[in-house]
């Protein structure tokens, strides 16, 4: 199957819908989509609806906004076309779509969203959504991903959330979770807007808390800047070095003919006959930098944010275009003591902004990890380097081996980066997640910070699933691999989202776990999809027929 | 690893084990636990006495069959394959026309070792049973074909644990473990089948065993013979040279008590004459033929249908089959109501695996009978051992919980349970035939209710001295 989008890196130079200005303090990111420039044919991009590479864009302007652009508090959101905001994710797109690629197209829209609200929780970039226009759907929901929504109040443009009365489907995108738990929008006030398609408009949508103000045509402009110098103010300016940006370079990658990507810390080797890839972080052969001089002097070369580049790029790859690979086997390579020297300046460091800004980009990438349906199996063989940051890999990993080496040669280590630089999406860490039943694991881990432990060690402290010795390494590791290929891939996914997600719920888990897969359960049924479905009839002359059991 | 273990010559093999580190560590912590269990649980009071037995030293023609005079303990267990065919393919199933597997395949590794560790589990489980049979021993000729059926059991249950330990790694080496730590009727560590936690106390019953239970193993093996996993197969294929004795002893067994029956029956009431009555017989074959059918599974079994499908087990004599997939093709299958109302389901053929095996083992069972009647007819006496139907007496499957006569009449559960004493051995037949039990260890002497072999172990002559009581033997006279 030819790959659905060839790269997930772009660049302002280059975006097609979008435009990134800047003024001081403040950025402009105006989304004026090219009707004709879709991923793929057979739609138009009408009225600022998006498909993935719109959002690749999106996505794009989040991360140099805070890597290249530090001194940017406040991104104002707002729409280059007249009375339109963005009318969400193309219908027709969606209807053309198969059910894989729309899972993994609305993931990835989801990510992008709470990467706005990653950036404001931990970096100081505010967002403004300036609605100058009507925000449906998926506009609507973007607009929610911001701290603050401004409406224009022109008699004609609204807030909605049509899908259910239009299309038969969700709000998938956190609308109906923003709606109740970030806007605290009240639950039947909630349910009547939820089915009102031509939304709320002007005072009303601000009584409803759907925006938080609305304003005439002719001073909505002004006041856009006023909301925006209000919520940049409130930031901490940057100064001295906080205020120097780093360019997030292209990635450099050699692609096989097979679809394996040779990046210059991480190798994606792919596996089709049996349905797996193994996905290996090498270190560098030293620690590097430990001042924030010479650490922002390296940029985006810096490992942690180059290897990290690298390997989210590749689990792009692998969720949208080889769905066919089940399982990602998680390999590391290197010495572990560079691995926590590594982690030592991370920490040392986390006071600089550049370095703070990497250590997000490192945990938002963890995250994207988790929430990859894929089987993820770590294997620690001899070579591995499994510490600190590293060992995040293998506790995000469904299972983790750990060869059981007579020398001791194979070891792991825990660093101060496994104990809350690197939450889940659950809030927790990877190891308070994991050790839920026995929390004393926790600080008998932490204890241990930075001692290399070998697997015995290890599986006392129970970060390993399975530690075969040689003789038996290969057979149970092949054996465990060939197993989980034959699963159903669909139980696959489901089990191995909820083993994942153990403890507490928040915004970000129930949107993953709850929004989205009661939206990929409608968007396989036939009131969604089937002949006379809701979104296969929409824009067709014949309405929607649906089969009336409730389930 | 002991260095100076020299595995070749103490566990004859066609392995290459002297080169398989990972086989031969896994021995090393198992065979000490073996040999515990044998001396705990194999054959109570004889291990110290020489006793004429059969050794398999290589798989040729000469070596698997080789004769001469050892202690229990001391039995060369080897691991023996039939010798690999690199050509052959998988034959049926869904895998049909792929070489055969010579590793686990990932996805059916946790059903082919419940299909092992199934097998496996009956090996040392009949021995256990079996254990105190000795010392009632009709003859040194029948203590010896015991012991012969034990060492090989012990053998099978070898094969097994190498299947475990080669290929499963340490869930393998725990299974086979778990071999050793269940016991045959303890009601906390119970064996996996039902029908090997009775303890066999009397040599009818032995000989019922071996002829009925050990034939179904045999179909098993047949089935196992078959199996796209081929070290499964070769192992099989095996196991299945050495079973034949095992029901040599068994259909020669019974055949000796009829004819010695028929003898008795000429002279007078066969039971005033210490004999066995032929309706007690009749009433042990129901019994361990019906025993022995319920191993075969379920008649209709998703199970089964998984199992061929996978191409694991296949049938008895699979290439003899016009076709190999079993895809939509049916089996006609007898089922009853509550009320004994017959009709005939059509069951997908792969559902109906086990019963179309199960049909081989019939067709099987029923030439024995015929030449325990020819033996009858022969001393000229008409009476006659019949099988019941398959439907009589079942626990498992579309026939359990419904009563049926050993010739097929439907019954009601009370009409069942005032008949059930004469159709299956009934406490007085259990006391009766274990009246007759003492031993005989005087070479060329036997029990007088069972007439000697036609001819010896190895043509040895009758008198031949086959188990030879050492002192400090309980059975050692001066």
């Amino acid at each position: 199957m030819a790959n659905v989008i060839s790269s997930f890196e772009t660049h302002p130079d280059r975006y097609k819908h979008w435009s990134l200005t800047f003024d001081g303090d403040l950025a402009r990111l105006e989304m004026n989509v090219d009707e004709d420039a879709g991923l793929a044919p057979g739609y138009e991009l009408k009225l600022n609806s998006y498909d993935l590479g719109v959002d690749v864009e999106l996505c794009d302007a989040v991360q140099r906004v805070r890597f290249e652009h530090p001194e940017v508090r406040t991104v104002i959101v707002r729409s280059g076309k007249e009375r339109i905001f963005c009318a969400g994710a193309n219908i027709f797109m969606l209807g053309l779509s198969n059910h894989a690629f729309k899972v993994n197209f609305c993931k990835y829209t989801n990510e992008t969203r709470l990467s706005l609200e990653d950036a404001s929780a931990h970096s100081g970039v505010k967002f403004l959504a300036a609605c100058n226009g009507t925000a449906s759907g998926g506009g609507y929901e973007l607009a929610l991903a911001c701290d603050e929504i401004l409406l224009v109040d022109d008699r004609s443009s609204a807030v909605s959330l049509p899908e259910v009365p239009l299309l038969g489907v969700l709000p998938g995108t956190g609308g109906l979770t923003r709606v109740t738990d970030k806007r605290k929008v009240r639950r039947d006030v909630a349910d009547y807007f939820c089915t009102l398609a031509e939304g709320v408009r002007g005072k009303r949508a601000v009584d409803w808390r759907l925006v938080d103000a609305s304003y005439k045509l002719s001073q909505f402009e002004e006041k856009v800047i006023v909301h925006a110098r209000a919520l940049a103010d409130a930031q901490a300016p940057r100064t001295g070095t906080d205020a120097l940006g780093v360019a997030l370079t292209p990635l450099t990658v050699e692609v096989a003919a097979d679809d394996s990507r040779t990046y210059r810390h991480v190798t994606l080797a792919v596996n089709h006959a049996a349905r797996r890839a193994e996905l290996t972080i090498r270190l560098p052969k030293t620690v590097g930098p430990t001042t924030p001089e010479a650490v922002r002097a390296l940029g985006a070369d810096y490992w942690p944010l180059a290897a990290f580049r690298e390997f989210d790029d590749a689990l792009l790859h692998l969720r949208v275009n080889l769905l066919s690979i089940g399982t990602i086997v998680l390999k590391t390579e290197g010495d572990l003591e560079v691995a926590l020297g590594i982690d030592a300046v991370l920490e040392a460091l986390k006071g600089d902004r550049f370095v703070s800004e990497v250590r997000h980009y490192v945990r938002r990438t963890l995250k994207r990890l988790d929430y990859t349906a894929k089987t993820l199996i770590a294997l620690a063989g001899k070579g591995s380097a499994f510490a600190g940051t590293l060992l995040e890999l293998a506790i995000a990993a469904d299972r983790f081996f750990m060869l059981d080496d007579p020398d001791g040669g194979v070891k792991l280590a825990t660093s101060s980066m496994n104990f809350g630089a690197y939450p889940m999406g659950n809030g927790l860490t990877r190891l308070q997640t994991r050790f839920l039943g026995s929390p004393q694991r926790i600080d008998e881990c932490q204890a241990r910070t930075g001692e290399l432990l070998n697997t015995s060690e290890a599986n006392a402290l129970e970060l390993v699933t399975f530690s075969p010795d040689e003789l038996d390494w290969d057979d149970e590791v092949r054996v465990c691999l060939e197993e989980r290929a034959s699963l159903s891939p669909d139980g696959l996914t489901g089990m191995e989202a909820n083993l994942r997600f153990a403890g507490p719920e928040t915004m970000e888990t129930k949107i993953f776990g709850r929004l989205t897969a009661w939206q990929n359960w409608i968007f396989q049924r036939p009131n969604a999809v089937g002949e006379f479905g809701a979104l296969k009839t929409y824009g067709k002359p014949t309405a929607a027929k649906f089969q009336w059991e409730r389930t | 690893m002991t260095s100076s273990m020299n595995y070749s010559e103490k566990i004859p093999n066609n392995v290459d084990l002297h080169q398989d580190k990972r086989l031969q560590r896994a021995l090393e912590e198992w065979l000490p636990n073996y040999l515990e269990w044998w001396t705990s649980m194999g054959p109570e009071s004889f291990q110290r006495d020489d006793v004429y037995l059969r050794t398999a030293v290589s798989v040729d023609r000469d070596g698997w069959a080789h004769f001469d005079y050892v202690k229990m303990p001391d039995y060369r267990w080897g691991i023996f394959l039939t010798p690999r065919d690199t050509r052959r393919t998988i034959h049926f199933g869904d895998n049909i026309g792929q070489p055969v597997w010579e590793q686990v395949p990932g996805e059916h590794r946790n059903t082919l070792r419940r299909l092992i560790v199934t097998q496996g589990d009956t090996e040392p489980a009949s021995v256990e049973q079996q254990r105190l049979l000795g010392q009632v021993c009709p003859s040194l000729y029948d203590l010896r074909n015991l012991f012969q059926v034990n060492v090989e059991e012990g053998r099978h249950l070898w094969a097994m644990v190498y299947l475990l330990h080669s290929y499963f790694g340490r869930d393998g080496r725990e299974e086979a473990e778990a071999l050793l730590a269940r016991r045959s009727g303890n009601p906390d560590s119970p064996r996996i089948l039902g029908a090997f936690n009775a303890p066999i106390d009397d040599w009818l019953s032995f000989f019922c065993f071996t002829t009925f239970t050990d034939r179904d193993g045999k179909y098993q093996l047949r089935a196992l013979a078959e199996s796209g996993f081929d070290p499964l197969a070769r192992t099989a294929q095996f196991m299945l040279t050495e079973e034949a004795h095992h029901m040599f002893v068994g259909q020669t067994g019974v055949q000796r008590i009829l004819k010695r029956t028929a003898e008795l029956m000429k002279t007078g009431d066969v039971r005033a004459q210490g004999g066995m009555p032929i309706d007690i017989i009749q009433r042990y074959v129901n019994l361990w033929y019906s025993l022995s059918l319920d191993l075969f599974g379920s008649e209709d079994s998703s199970n089964a249908a998984m199992f061929f499908g996978a191409s694991l087990k296949g049938r008895d004599h699979e290439e003899d089959m016009a076709e190999h997939t079993a895809l939509d093709l049916f089996y006609d299958m007898k089922k009853y109501d509550a009320k004994g109302k017959l009709s005939v389901d059509k069951v997908p053929l792969r559902r109906a695996m086990n019963e179309v095996l199960r049909d081989a083992y019939v067709d099987d069972c029923e030439k024995v009978v015929r030449s325990w009647n020819k033996a009858l007819e022969a001393e000229g006496c008409d009476e006659r051992i019949r099988l019941p139907v398959r439907e009589f007496h079942r626990a498992q499957g579309v026939y359990a919980e419904i009563c049926f006569t050993p010739d097929g009449r439907f019954l009601t559960a009370a009409e069942w349970n005032d008949r059930r004493d004469s159709f299956l051995p009934s406490e007085a037949d259990r006391s009766y035939i274990k009246s007759l039990m003492y031993a005989v260890t005087k070479p060329g002497e036997f029990a007088h209710w069972i007439s000697p072999p036609s001819r010896g172990i190895e043509n040895q002559p009758g008198d031949f001295n086959y188990v030879k009581f050492n002192p400090g033997s309980i059975h050692h006279r001066e």
